[in-house]
């Protein structure tokens, strides 16, 4: 298929050439017939081409449907991911048919009524009644669309159970660190002022939620079929987390904490199983220009049975341990606990939580 | 009246003999001004399209070297692997030269130069002065721009939107030094040159039509041009604070935008300050600006489908109530490109609203469209080919709309290429099909010449081919999850299966960039060796077309022509001809319609 493009695209080309140097041919009778006025035999051209033009252009949307159309993402790994997927089909039902709806009608019109000299056009300046129908029907419509989407758009962005789990997300250019809560499910606070080379994300070990806190990189793990609330943090420039298996997605603002709640409902293994491809991950990956290796920032995501999680996360230093150095393991790196009487005070993240989610 | 004639004998007093500057350099003629416009904005459309060339030829080939990075960006594509940092540029730089200097500057300012006063029939602007000045701002936020490209450390590359910190430190990206100061510095030129623009046509459309031009028997364009200007007028300066705010923030050490970074190795003395705050100040402006593009191209294609049908337009007072519909609504949407930054679920319900509200009036100008071509005679020109393709455009790119609008979607579209796609097709292509509709259709009043049918038709073929070879398939790409603005994709495996897809944009592309070389061709070459036109070559109604062939400063000789009817008595029954100009008087007992 790609061959066959590139070598439509060739000829396209090609003729594109010999239409400029045909200029220099017809430059050269200027004298003699006009190049500008259009004749009989131009419309009926031009209108056969519109009705191949438009059956071509929806042979295309077609084919990308069937083809392209398999290449998208996979089915929702998440509990809210289907609703929305649902209401994604539910708008394509609408929208596709509007789409071709439209382009057939156009494609009629285009052929129908080109211009002959012995037609004349009907002089139709105003119905109230068909200008009625194309105002109430939309209106229907969308009120329909809106009332729909916004109740699963309030469900989504309704409050997280109680008992979920709270993970931090924290972005800089161009890596995602993962910080869990440790065994009473609270973070640890933290401040910007607080980030050294050791403590990359600031916390502050004055606050006794963080000793039990534990952070990674590169990977973190999920339990399936549990709430988890992230809870968003940046330090340099403004990142997004995008978590398109899960259809998720977070603003992360420096200054502000941000979040959304989840709840993963297909394990890495069953997705491979879904996908057929047995390296599959889920993906987090940054989704707002934050600079050169934009790209290139992302993190795997692994779904799995809560007895999997345990054991991975137990098998994770809390910050309070990593500070005997001898502990320290390569795999894993976390923050050293940097105690700053002045600042720890004032730069905590409660002082910006009003800028975020409400719950 | 005789208030114009008086008027216009000043002014022709005051240009008498106008020399080679006063004539072609500091104009304050409307026709010549457009012209202007017109030219500064297809070289610097040129520019942003080789732009796009060159990303996409990184994108469809990552990985690969092309000698070409080195022969156009030197140090920055060394050894032809084009440097990421000179992608990102690329990306902002076309964005930016594309939604503000051709489709806001050289859109409204060639066809509202244009066609104002000989639409609604002036001698001039309500100040030519002003007029110039509005040029020659909007030339020097161009040379800025472009002058931008030229320095060490690059131009701004934080994309289209320059969203705080990223823009608002060096240390992030090293676009946001010089680069980003020259780029707000163009567009606050840019600013200054659109507010004089717009206030010089809401006051000409206003105050200085001619006899028997009620509002209701302006030509759809003028309706579409007065609530374009309107729109500026209100949500430019919102601009202006945003990057005034911005400047101050990066060159005074204010916290407007920023507050708790760490950057460089160091804590930054900022606090207290929010890069949301620019978001909601950028989309204020940001979401009426994708009608200021876009109105004009619609107000163009009515005329144009309209005069080609040979059929008066469906629903005059539907499409200038959807119109308005469209401008109001756009004032209360911009929370939708901000979704998912965090701000309130409830504020975000709001949004989604108020945006798929803007469907209802977009369906009506649909259907207004459709109802014109029913039963119509249509003739072909080039112009007419552009304004079909605008409606094909506008339906396509509008309907994947319902689905960026609805927060609950735009979660997972948000920021993937589905919105390139989407505004792409609905705003960059409809307008730059609406502009281009305009050129071939008001090629004649400026030139006195006539384009070459052939080359146009060339031209509306292949690139509504590349268009859509282009944008279509990108829809799938981001709903595969693929962000927009990524160097390559070469980093995730996940995406590989996707990069066939690339080759075939890439080529399409290609395609359409050639396409525009017909068209740059066919307009040099017409102004010099085109075929003489007739003074109304498409049998239009509008009043631009009982002005001499190449009409003076002043536009028509003798007194301003008064004005009997709406633009749209096309085909009226009881008519010899199939057209009834403006200025011919109704007959006893003849409907009015307006």
């Amino acid at each position: 298929m790609i061959n066959l493009l590139i070598a439509i695209v060739i000829i396209l080309a090609i003729l594109v050439l010999a239409k400029v140097v045909r200029v220099f041919e017809l430059s050269a009778d200027l004298n003699g017939q006009d190049h500008s006025e259009v004749t009989e035999a131009d419309n009926k051209t031009q209108a056969t081409l519109f009705v191949v033009g438009i059956i071509a252009w929806l042979s295309f949307v077609i084919y990308g449907a069937v083809v392209w159309g398999d290449l998208t993402l996979p089915v929702s790994a998440s509990e809210h991911g289907d609703k929305t997927d649902l209401l994604m089909n539910i708008t394509w039902m609408i929208i596709g048919p509007m789409f071709f709806l439209c382009h057939i009608l156009i494609l009629i019109f285009t052929y129908k009524y080109y211009y002959r000299k012995e037609r004349t056009a009907t002089f139709f300046a105003h119905s109230t009644k068909l200008e009625m129908i194309w105002t109430v029907i939309p209106t229907i419509v969308l009120t329909t669309l809106i009332v729909y989407g916004l109740s699963i758009w309030n469900e989504i962005t309704d409050a997280a159970p109680d008992d979920s789990i709270e993970i931090e997300l924290y972005a800089k250019q161009f890596d995602w660190s993962a910080r869990y809560a440790g065994d009473d499910n609270v973070l640890g606070k933290s401040g910007y002022r607080l980030i050294t080379s050791e403590n990359p994300l600031g916390v502050s070990m004055k606050d006794g939620a963080a000793a039990d806190d534990k952070i990674v990189r590169g990977e973190m793990h999920l339990p399936v079929g549990k709430s988890v609330v992230f809870k968003f943090h940046s330090r340099d420039v403004l990142h997004s987390a995008y978590m398109p298996h899960f259809r998720a997605q977070m603003n992360c603002v420096p200054g502000m904490t941000t979040q959304l709640h989840m709840v993963p409902k297909t394990t890495t293994k069953e997705m491979r199983e879904i996908t057929g491809n047995d390296e599959f991950n889920y993906i987090l990956l940054c989704n707002k220009i934050c600079g050169a290796a934009h790209y290139n920032m992302q993190m795997d995501i692994i779904v799995e049975s809560q007895e999997d999680y345990d054991a991975w996360l137990a098998d994770k230093k809390t910050l309070a341990e990593t500070f005997a150095p001898a502990e320290e393991e390569a795999d894993v790196v976390v923050a050293e606990v940097v105690e700053d009487e002045e600042h720890r005070e004032d730069h905590n993240e409660d002082e910006h939580e009003s800028g975020g989610d409400p719950e | 009246m005789s208030d114009h004639a008086e008027h216009a004998d000043h002014a022709h007093h005051h240009h008498g003999k106008p020399d080679f500057w006063t004539h072609y350099v500091f104009s304050q003629d409307h026709k010549m001004i457009s012209k202007q416009f017109l030219i500064t904005a297809m070289i610097m459309g040129f520019v942003g399209m080789v732009m796009s060339m060159l990303f996409r030829l990184q994108l469809g080939w990552p990985g690969e070297s092309f000698k070409v990075f080195e022969l156009f960006l030197g140090e920055w594509g060394k050894g032809g692997v084009l440097d990421p940092n000179m992608y990102l540029a690329l990306v902002t730089i076309h964005g930016t030269i594309i939604v503000f200097m051709v489709l806001t500057g050289g859109l409204t300012g060639t066809f509202a130069n244009l066609l104002i006063p000989l639409q609604v029939g002036a001698r001039d602007m309500a100040s030519g002065f002003l007029n110039m000045l509005s040029y020659w701002f909007f030339l020097a936020s161009s040379v800025v721009m472009v002058g931008s490209l030229f320095i060490e450390s690059g131009p701004a590359s934080a994309g289209w939107t320059i969203y705080p910190p990223l823009s608002a430190l060096p240390e992030a990206i090293p676009g946001s030094g010089l680069g980003m100061t020259l780029w707000l510095v163009s567009i606050a030129l840019f600013i200054v040159s659109s507010l004089l623009g717009g206030i010089n046509y809401i006051v000409t459309i206003v105050n200085l039509r001619t006899k028997g031009m009620s509002m209701g028997r302006l030509p759809l364009t003028m309706w579409a041009i007065l609530i374009t200007a309107i729109l500026g007028v209100l949500s430019f300066p919102v601009l202006l604070s945003a990057a005034l705010l911005l400047i101050f923030d990066r060159s005074f050490g204010t916290s407007f935008y920023l507050s708790d970074i760490f950057i460089g190795g160091q804590a930054l003395e900022h606090t207290g300050g929010s890069p949301i705050l620019y978001e909601h100040l950028f989309w204020f402006l940001g979401h009426p600006e994708v009608y200021i593009i876009l109105l004009p191209a619609l107000g163009i294609s009515s005329e144009i489908i309209s005069t080609n049908s040979r059929k008066p337009i469906f629903g005059y007072k539907a499409m200038v109530g959807s119109m308005l519909a469209i401008a109001f609504l756009s004032f209360i949407v911009w929370g939708h490109h901000m979704f998912i930054t965090g701000m309130n679920p409830f504020l975000g319900s709001v949004f989604t609203f108020t945006t798929l509200l803007v469907a209802i009036p977009s369906a009506v100008k649909v259907f207004n469209y459709l109802t014109t071509l029913w039963k119509g005679n249509i003739v072909y020109t080039p112009a007419m080919m552009f304004a079909i393709g605008l409606v094909s455009t506008f339906v396509t790119g509008g309907l994947t709309g319902i689905i960026l609008g609805d927060s609950a979607l735009d979660i997972n579209v948000h920021d993937t290429y589905f919105v390139v796609a989407h505004f792409h097709i609905v705003m960059g292509a409809s307008a730059i099909f609406g502009m281009f509709a305009g050129v071939y259709h008001w090629f004649p009043k400026m030139y006195g010449k006539m384009m070459n049918k052939k080359l146009g038709y060339a031209h509306f073929w292949l690139t509504i081919i590349s268009v859509y070879g282009v944008f279509f398939p990108m829809h799938f790409i981001g709903l595969a999850g693929v962000p927009r603005r990524y160097y390559s994709n070469e980093a995730f495996p996940l995406f590989d299966a996707l990069q066939d897809i690339n080759v075939s944009i890439s080529m399409f592309a290609f395609l359409g960039g050639l396409a525009q070389v017909i068209f740059f061709f066919n307009f040099f070459y017409s102004i010099f060796r085109g075929s003489k036109a007739s003074l109304n070559p498409w049998k239009s109604n509008a009043l631009e077309w009982t002005t001499p062939l190449n009409p003076g400063h002043g536009n028509w000789p003798g007194p301003i022509p008064e004005v009997h009817r709406w633009a749209y008595d096309y085909s009226k029954p009881g008519a010899d001809e199939d057209f009834i100009p403006q200025t011919v008087p109704l007959k006893d007992g003849e409907e009015d319609i307006h």
